[in-house]
């Protein structure tokens, strides 16, 4: 079939190329044998890597972000799961109000949650700053996400492959774990993954709530004044800039897979 | 459905509820009282006093931005306030003017590789704010790749010394980072439109154009306001755009709180401005919805 040429389709391309531009300039300059970003390119290289990889405090950070990342995003996760299940399959009193209270942190500017936290930290509970913190600020970041992914999938399926388990006489726990989750799985998948980007990605809450462990999003932070450390701040950010398109294509995909699969029939 | 019985539901949902209240509703409870503090120095005055909110609103001397008149003893919070509500204002709009037409294209012109579409737009969203703000400093940048690039084209011979640290550069870098948030909704809302009420309204003899005025652009307005506020609160507060690519003229209100409560000591005024702020915020977004109808257009969608 032949179509006539739609002025849409350029305007869509143009709108990807703007979306990806200032972005992709990071990896091109990470590989440039420069200490600059700045055209014209000199050369291809690999070295800025190789300083990245041998800069111990950014290692440090990368572990304590991979850390309070993977912490958070199956704590959030276990517990946004019952969340939703509740929300979906049961009478819960109020539960209209209850989920637009759990769903403010997608409203409210994340400063406002930082100094919050940092105020109920510091002054209320009088602990001192540190990784648990962070993690804390960002499990109440995480939960409304997880909740949302989950919902939509708890939501998604036939529930009366749920009915049929029980009038076949499985107990709720026996048809929670044989047919609700595999069902629910997909959508338990996305929710990890998301809430571990969001984890590693976040900065403002970090930033208020870390201590003398730095995430690696607050060392970056803090690397970009220095001109000098540019090359290196490039290569890490390529890296994480590629890792997380990864884990995103991948959530995607998983959830994609969830919903072709509905059918009863696929299982 | 509703299979189980209230209280296993409110057990099930229980864990997740305690670790918001912890979470979310102590630090506004807790901001929300620490404004009623003040304190001078390192110390920390308990006693309940308005005091934060007054001196806000006192009358004084006073200074001129932009011809705006502001007559008050500390004007740097209003006039940060309204700056930042300017710049998100101008950035939302341009958000929503640049998104739209691409939700457009998702919803009624994509046919094939609709994944692939999706999967590139959903990519910029999560991948990491800080890093996307961070890539227009590359971009606008004093030693930057538009002047680095210009002086290689041998257009320029100094560096254009207006593209980074201004109100401009922000607004720029804030609608960049925020428009893949918005095409979602808009898509989404899009896409529920019924195609038989196209096909009717030609039919029945409507133009292109009067089909799109009178069914597409009604029918999207639930994703575009969703698409609207999703983009404008959060960008009034940001704190990483204006501090990486604003300069000292591209401050904004979040700007000043992160100084109160890290650098000037100064938190229970922090509080109360964030207070206020948030509900200037509720304000002006009870009041946009009021003023488009917006429970009329609920009703009418559905």
């Amino acid at each position: 079939m032949t179509r006539r040429f739609d002025p849409l389709f350029l305007y869509a391309v143009l709108f990807v190329l703007f979306l990806y531009g200032p972005m992709l300039l990071m990896p091109l300059f990470s590989l440039n044998d420069g200490n600059f970003a700045t055209f014209p390119l000199k050369g291809f290289t690999l070295r800025h890597y190789g300083e990245m990889a041998q800069n111990t405090s950014m290692m440090t950070a990368l572990k304590n972000s991979l850390i309070v990342g993977l912490g958070v995003s199956v704590t959030a996760t276990a517990l946004a799961l019952p969340a939703a299940l509740a929300l979906t399959r049961y009478r819960v009193p109020a539960g209209g109000a209850i989920l637009s209270f759990m769903m403010l942190p997608l409203v409210v500017p994340s400063i406002v949650l930082a100094v919050g936290l940092l105020i109920v930290v510091l002054r209320l509970l009088s602990l001192p700053l540190s990784l648990w913190t962070v993690a804390a600020g960002h499990l109440m970041l995480c939960i409304p996400f997880g909740m949302t992914v989950l919902m939509s999938r708890l939501e998604g399926f036939d529930k009366s492959l749920e009915e049929a388990s029980r009038d076949l006489g499985a107990s709720g726990w026996s048809t929670f774990r044989r047919v609700t989750l595999p069902l629910a799985a997909p959508g338990v998948i996305s929710s990890l993954l998301l809430c571990f980007i969001i984890s590693f990605d976040e900065f403002v809450i970090s930033f208020f709530l870390t201590g003398t462990d730095n995430t690696l999003p607050v060392f970056l932070f803090s690397q970009l004044r220095f001109p000098n450390r540019l090359p290196g701040t490039l290569a890490l950010g390529s890296l994480i800039l590629v890792g997380s398109a990864v884990l995103v294509i991948v959530a995607e995909i998983v959830r994609k897979r969830g919903v072709a699969s509905d059918n009863p029939g696929d299982i | 459905m509703t299979s189980g019985s209230a209280r296993t539901g409110l057990s099930l949902l229980s864990p997740a509820f305690l670790v918001m209240a912890a979470t979310l509703l102590a630090p506004v409870v807790a901001l929300i009282v620490m404004s009623f503090w003040t304190q001078s120095g390192f110390e920390i005055d308990r006693t309940f006093t308005l005091a934060n909110y007054s001196r806000l609103v006192e009358p004084g001397e006073g200074t001129v931005w932009y011809g705006i008149r502001f007559p008050l003893a500390y004007p740097v919070p209003a006039v940060l306030m309204v700056k930042s509500l300017a710049m998100s204002l101008v950035a939302t709009i341009c958000v929503i003017g640049v998104a739209w037409p691409m939700a457009y294209f998702l919803a009624f012109r994509v046919t094939r590789y609709k994944a692939m579409w999706m999967i590139l737009l959903t990519i910029p969203f999560w991948t990491s704010y800080l890093l996307r703000v961070f890539s227009w400093k590359i971009v606008l940048g004093f030693n930057g790749a538009i002047n680095s690039g210009l002086q290689w084209l041998g257009l320029i011979r100094e560096p254009l010394e207006f593209l980074l640290y201004n109100p401009l550069a922000v607004m720029i870098t804030l609608a960049h980072s925020w428009i893949a948030f918005s095409v979602l909704p808009i898509y989404v809302s899009l896409e529920k439109i019924d195609r038989t009420l196209l096909e009717a309204a030609s039919d029945l003899g409507d133009s292109r154009w009067k089909r799109f005025r009178r069914i597409t652009l009604p029918l999207s307005m639930p994703g575009t306001i969703a698409a609207t506020l999703l983009v404008f609160i959060p960008t009034v507060g940001d704190y990483v755009t204006p501090t990486l690519v604003g300069g000292p003229g591209g401050t904004m209100i979040g700007s000043l709180v992160q100084q109160l409560f890290l650098r000037q000591d100064n938190a229970p005024m922090g509080a109360a401005i964030s207070i206020v702020m948030m509900l200037i915020i509720a304000v002006l977004v009870g009041l946009f919805l009021w003023l488009i109808g917006y429970g009329r257009i609920r009703r009418r969608i559905g």
